[in-house]
């Protein structure tokens, strides 16, 4: 049974936004004002939840790119790798700025889109 | 001698509003527009795009519960993803609380003010803080952290309401900004290469549980990838001690 659409109350959505979205999102921030002067960078445990996180949300950008909702599913998949990886390659090479990698991987997604045709 | 500390304190606070307006605080508000079209795109309401920004307010877990909606994920499979997205923001609280307190500053203070801490207002505050007077430094992240805040939760706003009227072509733009902003700031805020290699491999093991079960894709990937990554990272650490 879909989590959204768990109880059939026109208020449901706003206590699972509560209850799924916000609460397991501000229980980090808190427990990290609980334990910030015990807790150690570089332990053992911290370092495996930094994993996590980042291939969590590594995942996340990857479902974004290959599996994308709406008009840009309409380009071909390796338009889209290639827009994304051309922008992290003019993030890499411009000295790590976002706002580089950001302009070239719009640049490439634009240019992908006329050559295509898609829009 | 208080009405002056009061008066300096309301000015700190402005300042922090004031540095909303940064490169970093403007791509975010145009990641905020992406979002907005994947929300409109999931079928949920205006209202409901809007409070998530404004309760959530981090920009990774409102992206993953967009998704487990699409998905139909379970409640316990969508609390899952989030708890797991969103576990990086306890250590990047650690790390910012020493620069934003001052000896006396109360503890409710703090936690008042980890509910405004993201990404980018980490990366904005870790940049600016040194500059601010450490008496003054909770109000000036005070002002800057509730206008981000306001400035993405009315942007949500319009952006739901007035993207159908866009050309196409800018909204695949807008939407293809989220993942291009979630890569830079996260390999921008990675101290280690333990985070560079995580995210690579979590992105390549992403079709593989996808095809599994798209509903619980994002929690294997991260649990199993993240898991497989510290424990190389674990052992290349021992080799090199020996």
């Amino acid at each position: 049974m879909p989590g959204y659409s768990l109880i059939d109350a026109p208020w449901w959505p706003y206590v699972f936004l509560v209850l799924a979205g916000a609460l397991p999102t501000h229980v980090w921030r808190w427990l990290g004002v609980a334990f910030g002067s015990r807790m150690r960078e570089d332990s053992e445990a911290l370092r495996w939840v930094r994993a996590v996180a980042t291939a969590l949300v590594a995942a996340v950008v990857a479902r974004l790119v290959l599996y994308p909702q709406g008009q840009l599913a309409e380009l071909p998949l390796h338009f889209r790798i290639f827009a994304y990886l051309g922008g992290f390659a003019a993030f890499l090479v411009i000295g790590r700025r976002p706002i580089a990698g950001i302009v070239a991987g719009e640049a490439l997604l634009l240019a992908s889109l006329w050559w295509t045709g898609v829009v | 001698m208080a009405d002056l500390a009061r008066e300096s304190s309301r000015l700190w606070f402005l300042r922090g509003c004031r540095g909303v307006v940064s490169i970093p605080g403007l791509v975010l508000l145009a990641s905020m527009i992406g979002f907005a079209g994947l929300a409109r795109e999931s079928g949920v309401s205006l209202a409901f795009a809007t409070t998530m920004t404004a309760v959530i307010w981090a920009l990774p877990s409102q992206v993953v519960l967009i998704g487990a909606i699409m998905s139909g994920a379970s409640f316990w499979a969508t609390v899952l993803a989030i708890v797991l997205c969103s576990v990086r923001l306890m250590p990047m609280t650690v790390a910012l609380l020493p620069t934003v307190r001052a000896p006396e500053t109360p503890r409710w203070q703090l936690y008042l003010i980890s509910n405004f801490i993201a990404v980018t207002a980490f990366v904005v505050a870790v940049a600016e803080l040194p500059k601010v007077p450490r008496a003054m430094r909770v109000a000036w992240f005070s002002g800057f952290a509730i206008t981000l805040v306001a400035a993405n939760t009315v942007m949500t706003a319009v952006a739901f309401a007035t993207l159908d009227s866009l050309p196409p072509a800018v909204a695949v733009c807008l939407f293809f900004l989220t993942p291009l902003y979630f890569t830079f700031s996260l390999w921008t805020a990675a101290r280690a290469s333990l985070e560079r290699i995580a995210f690579v491999v979590g992105f390549l093991v992403l079709p593989v549980f996808h095809a599994l079960d798209p509903t619980l894709d994002l929690v294997f990937a991260g649990l199993v990838g993240g898991t497989a990554v510290y424990l190389y990272d674990r052992h290349a650490r021992r080799r090199r001690a020996e």
